[in-house]
């Protein structure tokens, strides 16, 4: 009886969990389909389903602009950061050489950087050089904020990978290259896949620079094309359209994190754990 | 630690880039920012530049602004810290103990994680809104939630909270499954009851993980900018360090103040840093050592 009644508590327990995290996720996508003349009926749920406020946000030249932006700006910085990073994590777990320390440790300074602190000399510079409201000008900043998540993550995926194999491989008489793309990349693909991700998240989530650096569509990514929509008059926002560009945004992400939920946590805690 | 020249050169050829681009985008900017800082400098009147020495830092300092959005700041990474550490632990404690939920509630926590800041600030700001938010209706108030300095301040930290739990939570988590289980089942032979195995056997066991997690948590927190933006703007008194050190540099182009609030906060995440290091005997050195 005793035991049956715990179950219970701890069910109800998860219930509560699950609601907590879905409640504002579907409240926002429950705005996102309600008819523009009921955005203000206070209700939770949608009484009449329509897509109008996708309609609107698509229509918009500013949305798929900032979607283009988001998603360019975000797979760049995705791609530069997780390779400059693989090669210092490879170097670190598997290489000699003094200066390690200081490495990993000047990355992990970075990570608790305040990105506010740099947004100044950045814009001035930016604007010095031709960076101001362009790719670049944010890619890189992107790129350098998540080097040490991709470095932290890639060491300690790299660790757990049986390097030996290789040699074994090499006896038998594969190439070092053959050796590399059959056995030592398809170990370490995972990880470097789940740092990817981590820092994808990162730029795609990112508001400041993207404030900061950005004054058009030329570079504005979504969060802060979102924050900026403006409505029929300038002191009024436009809640219908930022919904549902939200919800387009949201729910691709939330996809990829919840297919790949396994990596993600252990990307997440490595490191901070086993320390 | 004897290394073959060789392989040392390799090695720092490897870092080089990663190395390179974090010293080009962090190192030389926060230099280039305590440059400025000791310059008149506002982009509106750049003939005006001048060297003035530490004036922007007694002037910053001899400021209410600078005092006022400091305590806020605090008060926002105090409050919402401390309730995840609470949230969290529960959560983790949850998804530790129940087996068939164990999925569904990783998973549930994971969504928080995934959703940008500016979304979860606008959903909240909606959620609270008069005239289109449920919450009002749902509690029958009338409350016009963000147009007042504590409720405003309490939104902007429920926000915070939902959304940033999830990272405290499997981080705790993870701390969680590295207790022994055989010690806490010993425990339970001996007839400690379930709070005081959390007290004297958990606890004391996740100290190390704990403390990274509050540490890593709290200089986020100290840093927030997005949903304050998003949803008040700074106004209602709401403004944070960071709000007040975009508008200077951003919005009113003085780089010279600007900068001078930028070194400022990074003095103040310093100084987090050391305390937890110090104060709290936080595992630092053992991080640094590598994640193994």
């Amino acid at each position: 009886m005793k035991f049956s009644l715990e179950k219970l508590f701890w069910s109800g327990c998860g219930l509560l969990a699950v609601f907590y995290a879905l409640l504002p996720v579907v409240w926002i996508v429950s705005l996102s389909l309600k008819r523009p003349a009921d955005l203000n009926d206070q209700r939770f749920f949608a009484s009449q389903i329509s897509f109008d406020n996708y309609r609107n946000v698509f229509g918009d030249a500013q949305f798929p602009a900032a979607l283009w932006n988001s998603v360019g700006i975000a797979g760049i910085a995705t791609l530069l950061s997780v390779t400059l990073a693989m090669f210092a994590a490879y170097a670190i777990v598997r290489l000699e050489f003094p200066g390690k320390k200081a490495v990993l440790a000047g990355a992990l300074a970075i990570a608790m950087f305040p990105p506010v602190a740099i947004i100044g000399p950045l814009f001035n510079l930016w604007r010095l050089f031709g960076l101001f409201d362009s790719w670049a000008g944010l890619i890189l900043p992107y790129m350098t904020f998540t080097l040490p998540l991709a470095i932290w993550t890639l060491a300690a995926f790299f660790r757990e990978i049986p390097w030996d194999l290789d040699k074994a491989a090499r006896v038998d008489g594969a190439t070092p290259l053959q050796a590399f793309i059959y056995i030592i990349a398809p170990l370490a693909a995972p990880g470097v896949f789940t740092s990817a991700i981590l820092v994808f998240i990162f730029a795609w989530n990112d508001f400041l620079f993207a404030t900061a650096l950005t004054s058009t569509n030329a570079a504005r990514t979504v969060p802060a094309a979102i924050a900026f929509f403006t409505g029929s008059s300038q002191f009024e926002q436009p809640i219908g359209s930022i919904a549902a560009a939200s919800v387009v945004v949201t729910l691709p992400v939330i996809l990829l994190v919840l297919l790949f939920q396994r990596r993600i946590v252990a990307g997440l805690t490595a490191g901070a754990v086993k320390g | 630690m004897s290394s073959h020249p060789a392989e040392r050169r390799l090695a720092w050829l490897l870092c080089a880039p990663a190395v390179a681009a974090m010293l080009l985008v962090t190192a030389y900017p926060i230099a280039y920012a305590l440059w400025l800082s000791l310059f008149r400098y506002d982009l509106r009147f750049p003939a005006q530049r001048s060297f003035v020495g530490l004036a922007n830092y007694a002037s910053v300092l001899g400021s209410e602004v600078w005092w006022k959005a400091l305590t806020n700041t605090l008060l926002i990474t105090v409050g919402s810290v401390g309730f995840e550490f609470i949230l969290g632990l529960a959560l983790a404690l949850l998804a530790h103990k129940t087996t068939i939920g164990r999925r569904s509630v990783r998973t549930a926590i994971l969504v928080p994680y995934a959703i940008i800041t500016v979304v979860a600030a606008l959903a909240w700001k909606f959620a609270f809104d008069p005239t289109t938010g449920f919450i009002n209706a749902l509690l029958g108030l009338q409350n016009a939630w963000l147009t007042e300095h504590w409720s405003a301040f309490m939104v902007i930290i429920c926000s915070e909270i939902w959304k940033t739990t999830p990272f405290m939570a499997l981080l705790l988590l993870a701390g969680l499954t590295q207790i022994p289980a055989d010690l806490l089942k010993a425990a339970r032979v001996d007839g400690a009851t379930a709070w005081q195995r959390l007290r004297l056997i958990t606890l004391p066991l996740m100290k190390p993980t704990i403390m990274v997690a509050l540490l890593f948590r709290t200089l986020d927190a100290f840093r927030i900018f997005d949903t304050v933006y998003v949803q008040t703007r700074g106004a209602q008194d709401t403004e944070t360090v960071s709000i007040v050190g975009y508008n200077t540099l951003i919005v009113r182009l003085n780089l010279g103040l600007g900068s001078t609030v930028s070194v400022l906060i990074f003095i103040c995440v310093l100084l987090i840093a050391w305390l937890f290091i110090k104060g709290f005997g936080a595992p630092f050195e053992q991080r640094s050592g590598g994640p193994s």
